[in-house]
């Protein structure tokens, strides 16, 4: 090493130093840039990481490490007997945070809550089109807009939401990235409405401090924060696109957490001794979806037998390496209501050809449909398809693989009359079983979002049930719900994907989310 | 030479023309749709779909959208980002600086390496040293930047801890951009280290950017010299009885450095090109990264203003090695 380069190092290292000595600071190598600081405008996990997770709270807060909720701002709730009423009793005492430009002259109340899902469905509201193309995706998404008629101010800690109709899942909606509460009086104040995107107001764990594009996104703990101070003082959100970049800042220590390594870095981001590798099932499932609406998809038997003829195992070593779990239930292990009871359909060739020559089925030819893009329920579409074609091949099946381009592939794949079943998959929204159950296999999807355009009486009937009564009886339902579905096999359930973070051994505290979002309150690190 | 100016200053209205015209269908050509990429597994019900044809203006035919782009082009409005929901002109003039103090660094190495390089392998023709210059460069033209820079991250981050692995400087510090230059914006912060701390991130991701436009450029110049040291007027000022230096500084090089001038010139569309993958690594927040996003994406808006944006960039570059040029060789100018 030369006398310079000593000498920059030698910099460095006591410029960090009299950094640490004063501020303790976490730095997460994020993959990527928030698309602004707005989540309401948006649907991309990165910008919620980055925006509602650290800045912001709800109404209701998922438990961390679960799928179900807890209060959150809201103290406490009541719904009524009706199940159209839902009354929200309001924290007191919570502060919004202070900048250079913005000093709250109140605490948080009902005002707020109001403002901030007015500015979503109400096109009179200042704040719907204050940037341009604010389409507010996700309340639109999640039917809202339907959903709710209105919001009541009861008094400036209760507030009221009416709805059209009975919806248990609504509560769960509630704890979502884009029901994130927004300062009014922040709002109000602002001369240039676009600041509300770009330097954020919240109630959250953290301040925000500053952003610089596609480099690096600054926090600070925020002092006043009801749910007390954080260990850390300073969050660093280093962006990092590459995965293999982001393993060698790890692994040199410019950052402490890092998500979404490389399947094939696992192993040795295991073996360092400097590190800690968390992992978890995500929320997800992905799946091979027949059209059973075409002969002879049509028959149970045939779906039946189709599934028994895929070796799951040999997709999970070659697509997923490893990085995934085999799926017998349309919903994954960790949401709440997964029926463990239930028994998958076992790999066996022979009892498969022998139930499609029961079904009176011969030289069967069928498309399957491969997706163009890497998703977290499926790495690799391309050699799945081939896998399944080899699996198919062996109980006299041909297997044609077609592929569009993403956008149209999502399109073209929804049409009641398409031509062959079709890979793809779904990560939950809101942890909720009716986001996966009603959304991807009711009657009301054919034609959409059910690409099996399966719509069977008893499961729709079940799910229609399970929109309403309290946790324990929707479970119930839910359970008897993924009876149907494996009995009736509208699809092959493939696999459920496992993620992997890894962190530095100084980290305490991180606690990984099942619905896929990276969260820093609790967090600590050791100096 | 006015007059020339101007001539070359005319062909770039026709120029910009096209190129408006091809980044404008370019992205449309491509398949997908940004309604339904930005959907997702989640999709849109068909009236949703319709509604936002209709408030980003797909809906019309595409001469109409065409003809409306070029208004707010000429109103000086790029357009706004499908995806972040912000001016597409604002995103780059602040990622801009970031590429642009790269491409400069990169430019830099490469010529002050590049031409002495070639010089000498010109003048040492056949020698080991020749051999080995031209070796270097034709392994440096077919590098395969993205596996050239994990590398080089890999050995001198991952191993000998030399450099950072990525971004323009260390985490701590932290100051108000001024210029968007990271070098001078961390002289001016004051703060002790900054400027050490830019210039040790700016070393690898220079290496990879200038090692394809190094090889062109010391390729170039030794083909030049070796056409330049063949004619009379060498032989002349040889005989003359000029000191060798003289003969190659002064009368040989000027005149090779002709072609090379216009090598250069080209070489900024290879840096911007480079550029996008040199960013990615290095996760520099350039407008290289911020293209490609916004082309996988189907950003409509960000792909053709960030097009047009870069061809002017290339453009007016073009014409100052074309008002060069004429400099150098006055037979040109008329």
């Amino acid at each position: 090493m030369s006398r310079t380069k000593k000498l920059l190092a030698a910099t460095i290292l006591a410029s960090s130093f009299a950094f640490a000595a004063h501020a303790k600071t976490l730095v997460y190598c994020s993959e990527g840039s928030p698309e602004g600081f707005d989540p309401a405008l948006y649907t991309a996990g990165t910008t919620f990481d980055a925006s509602s997770k650290p800045v912001y709270n709800r109404l209701v807060e998922f438990v961390r490490g679960k799928t179900e909720v807890q209060p959150g701002l809201a103290e406490s709730w009541s719904v009524s007997d009706d199940g159209l009423e839902y009354t929200f009793k309001l924290r007191a005492g919570v502060k919004f945070h202070s900048s250079d430009s913005f000093t709250p002259t109140r605490d948080f109340n009902a005002d707020d809550v109001i403002f901030s899902f007015d500015r979503q469905m109400n096109a009179e509201n200042p704040f719907n089109a204050y940037v341009d193309g604010a389409s507010w995706e996700y309340f639109n998404g999640m039917s809202m807009p339907d959903l709710i008629k209105s919001i009541e101010k009861v008094d400036d800690l209760t507030v009221k939401f009416v709805l059209n109709r009975q919806e248990a899942p609504f509560i769960a909606n509630l704890a979502m990235d884009f029901a994130s509460i927004m300062s009014k009086e922040y709002a109000d104040s602002l001369s240039s409405k676009s600041d509300l995107n770009q330097k954020p107001v919240g109630t959250g764990p953290f301040q925000f401090v500053a952003y610089q594009p596609d480099a690096v996104i600054r926090y600070k703990a925020n002092a006043d924060y009801w749910g007390g101070k954080q260990p850390i003082d300073d969050l660093v959100f280093a962006i990092t696109t590459d995965a293999s970049v982001r393993m060698q800042k790890l692994t040199a220590g410019e950052c402490q957490v890092m998500p979404y390594p490389n399947p094939a870095d696992i192993q040795a981001l295991k073996d360092n001794p400097d590190l800690q590798m968390l992992e978890q099932q995500g929320l997800n499932v992905g799946y091979l979806a027949y059209n059973t609406q075409q002969a002879p998809f049509d028959n149970p038997k045939v779906r039946k037998a189709l599934n028994m003829a895929i070796n799951k195992q040999a997709i999970l070593e070659a697509v997923f390496q490893g990085a995934g779990q085999a799926a017998k239930n349309p919903i994954p292990p960790t949401m709440w209501s997964y029926n463990d009871d239930i028994q998958d359909d076992p790999y066996d060739p022979d009892a498969a050809r022998k139930m499609l020559e029961e079904a009176g089925v011969k030289d069967l030819s069928m498309k399957v449909w491969a997706m163009p893009v890497q998703r977290p329920y499926n790495p690799n579409a391309r050699r799945m398809a081939e896998l399944m074609q080899e699996d198919f091949a062996k109980i006299g099946v041909t297997v044609e693989i077609v592929s569009y381009e993403w956008g149209e592939y999502l399109q073209r794949s929804k049409a009641v009359d398409r031509d062959g079943a079709v890979l793809l998959g779904w990560t939950g929204d809101n942890g909720d079983p009716d986001n996966f159950l009603a959304v991807l296999l009711g009657c009301d999807g054919v034609g959409g979002s059910n690409r099996a355009q399966w719509c069977n009486e008893e499961f729709d009937g079940l799910i229609k049930k399970a929109k309403a009564g309290s946790p324990e009886e929707r479970t119930a339902v839910y359970k008897e719900a993924q009876v149907v579905f494996k009995r009736e096999a509208p699809w092959a359930t493939i696999a459920h994907s496992v993620v992997f973070m890894p962190m530095s051994k100084k980290v305490s505290g991180y606690i990984m989310d099942p619905l896929g979002g990276h969260w820093f309150d609790g967090v600590d690190i050791a100096e | 030479m006015f007059r020339f100016f101007l001539s070359r200053l005319a062909l770039l209205i026709p120029t910009f023309i096209g190129v408006s015209i091809v980044a404008f269908s370019f992205i449309r050509l491509l398949p997908g749709d940004p309604i339904l990429l930005l959907a997702g597994e989640r999709g849109v019900t068909e009236q949703r779909y319709q509604e936002l044809q209709a408030a980003y203006g797909f809906d019309k035919p595409i001469l109409v959208q065409y003809f409306n782009y070029v208004l707010d082009l000429l109103s000086g409005d790029f357009g706004t980002s499908l995806v972040t929901k912000r001016p597409v002109l604002n995103e780059f003039f602040t990622l801009f600086p970031a590429t642009l103090e790269l491409s400069l660094c990169a430019i830099i190495v490469a010529v002050a390496i590049g031409i002495p390089a070639g010089v000498f392998a010109a003048v040492k023709r056949g020698s080991w040293l020749d051999q080995s210059v031209m070796g270097v460069a034709l392994v440096g033209y077919s590098m395969p930047i993205f596996w050239w820079g994990l590398l080089l991250i890999i050995l001198f981050s991952g191993i000998l801890h030399w450099t950072p692995v990525s971004g323009r400087i260390s985490l701590i510090y932290f100051f108000p951009s001024v210029t968007g230059f990271m070098l001078v914006d961390s002289l001016l912060s004051g703060q002790a280290g900054a400027f050490k701390s830019a210039a040790s991130h700016l070393v690898l991701p220079t290496i990879v950017l200038a090692t394809i436009p190094l090889a062109v450029i010391a390729r170039q110049t030794r083909s030049a010299m070796l056409e330049v040291l063949g004619e009379d007027y060498v032989r002349t000022a040889r005989a003359k009885g000029l000191a060798p230096r003289r003969v190659i500084g002064l009368h040989a090089l000027r005149n090779a450095l002709i072609p090379v001038v216009t090598t250069i010139g080209l070489q900024v569309g290879v840096l911007l090109a480079g550029a996008i993958l040199t960013e990615t690594i290095f996760s520099w927040p350039g407008i290289g990264k911020w293209m490609v996003d916004s082309v996988l994406k189907r950003d409509y808006d960000v792909v053709q203003g960030g097009l047009l944006l870069i061809a002017a960039i290339v453009m007016i570059v073009n014409l100052i090695v074309d008002v060069l040029y004429g400099l150098i060789n006055p037979r040109i100018r008329t």
